[in-house]
């Protein structure tokens, strides 16, 4: 996979607005511009729109207002959701084989880059796993190689480690980050996780509620991925505490 | 210890049962015709066992003749109307008026349609009414039952209506059409059942026929005979798609 050049727009929203006819308007006016490559998190209170946002850069849903530009081409986007998702008549090389086989690849091409992706995210030896069998972490890591599979130029990440327990969760973000650095997809990814956006992205979005809107941005000057003890450090520290502050201020507004 | 103790406790239940049946209807001489000692009805089940064994293959063999032809029928139904919602909000009142009309109402007129001498035609129609809702019930349901995010993947990665149908749908449908196909089981012998009733006549010689027969001729043991063969039979049914569907089940999800 060759690296993408740093700075050129990956995906954007551009001053959109989604209404729902149940719901009334639940995000915008919304910019945001990710560029290849880039890691960015949104972070913010429970139904804010994160996930509308998520679905607008992937191309799931057109907003009521304002406008998307996706760089990314048809099947150059992936998607993991907090659940690993998976279908559960299939075994672990099927799931991760089925986006390239829906595209069109040929079963053998597609088996055998599925069995490289389950490699990649350490679970070469579980290709004849069901999800059924597989742990809660293992299930995660198998949705991911589904997303990495077709080398996406966005891979967009609707708390995808929620469900999991720290050190999990931890171990993944790890991981996550030492697969972007060979794959450099533009990363956008959802978290009520203070800790895991400022670890894992370069800029943190806080948003606000009612409607969805970006409140602040703090970028973590830090090199991606993170050195080993970056918890401990006073970068990481300061990262959490202004982003945690800005949260406090959309929630004190909020409640 | 457990499961030894599933099969023991009914069976003591049953013969404390019988014993108190058998001790009651000496003691108060109740006559037979009206209530026949269970001494009676297992010498009426050892005497009858050939004609009723023989009852019983004519009504189980209607009633599974009745399940494939429902089967068929309500999963292809099912399977056509899934596809477009117009057709399927066109089509549920009908299927709900069919489930709701008891078998016995509709009885007569099959019986006019398949014709006096062949009133195995008819029971096997009737029966395949009844079994019919369940079906289409799980195929429809089953049908839709695809987790919604695994929908939107198909959506990002491009999926067209066929892949869609036979890739995620289909397979998502199983454990609904698993569990329809075990109610209407079970519905299919009461319908052939109660469809021989309304017969009434004796073309068909399963065992509705023989409890009718004995009833006639006010020989109580040898209904009881009939109907102890009948609910056996019905049991053992059960739990033979019971077993089939667990055991589908695990080839489903792999466990």
């Amino acid at each position: 996979m060759a690296a993408r050049a740093v700075g050129v727009e990956a995906a954007a929203l551009e001053g959109v607005e989604v209404e729902y006819a149940a719901a009334g308007r639940v995000l915008g006016p919304f910019e945001l511009s990710v560029s290849d490559g880039e890691i960015v998190a949104l972070v913010g209170p429970s139904g804010c729109g994160k996930s509308t946002a998520l679905r607008l850069l992937a191309g799931l849903e057109t907003p009521t207002r304002g406008r998307t530009r996706l760089a990314a081409g048809r099947g150059e986007t992936s998607m993991v959701f907090q659940a690993a998702t998976l279908a559960p008549w299939l075994t672990a090389l099927a799931n991760v084989a089925l986006p390239l086989e829906l595209a069109g690849a040929p079963r053998g091409e597609a088996r055998r880059r599925a069995a490289q992706a389950l490699q990649r995210v350490g679970l070469g030896g579980s290709q004849g796993a069901r999800p059924a069998q597989l742990s809660g972490g293992m299930a995660m890591r198998v949705a991911l190689a589904r997303a990495l599979v077709t080398a996406p130029r966005v891979l967009l990440l609707d708390e995808p480690f929620a469900a999991l327990d720290e050190i999990t969760r931890r171990a993944l973000a790890d991981d996550l980050l030492l697969l972007w650095q060979v794959e450099r997809a533009a990363i956008v990814f959802v978290t009520h996780s203070v800790e895991e956006a400022v670890y894992m992205a370069a800029r943190v979005v806080v948003m606000t509620c009612g409607p969805g809107r970006a409140a602040a941005q703090i970028t973590v000057e830090a090199p991606l991925p993170r050195p080993a003890g970056f918890r401990a450090t006073p970068l990481f520290r300061h990262a959490a505490e202004a982003v945690s502050a800005e949260l406090a201020l959309v929630m004190g507004a909020s409640a | 210890m457990n499961r030894l103790e599933r099969v023991l406790a009914p069976v003591a239940l049953i013969t404390l049962l019988l014993l108190l049946w058998e001790t009651v209807c000496r003691a108060a001489r109740i006559p037979a015709f009206l209530l026949p000692p269970p001494s009676q009805v297992a010498a009426a089940l050892v005497e009858g066992a050939p004609s009723l064994a023989l009852a019983a293959w004519r009504t189980l063999s209607m009633a599974l003749l009745a399940l494939a032809a429902a089967s068929l029928f309500a999963s292809s139904v099912g399977l056509f109307v899934s596809l477009d919602r117009t057709v399927e909000n066109a089509v549920r009142p009908l299927a709900v008026g069919l489930q709701v009309t008891p078998v016995v109402a509709i009885a007569p007129l099959f019986v006019i349609w398949a014709g006096i001498d062949h009133p195995g035609r008819a029971i096997v129609a009737l029966a395949a009414i009844v079994a019919f809702f369940p079906i289409y019930s799980g195929v429809v349901t089953g049908l839709k039952s695809a987790d919604p995010d695994l929908e939107r993947l198909f959506d990002l990665y491009g999926a067209g209506p066929m892949q869609r149908l036979l890739r995620l749908r289909m397979p998502a449908a199983v454990p609904a059409m698993l569990e329809g196909h075990k109610v209407a089981a079970g519905l299919a012998v009461i319908g052939a059942v109660v469809a021989e009733f309304v017969a009434g006549s004796g073309g068909a010689q399963g065992l509705a026929w023989r409890i009718l027969e004995a009833g006639n001729r006010l020989q109580t043991a040898r209904m009881f005979a009939a109907i102890i063969v009948l609910a056996v039979m019905a049991g053992l049914l059960h739990f033979a798609f019971q077993a089939l569907e667990a055991r589908a089940l695990v080839w489903w999800r792999g466990r």
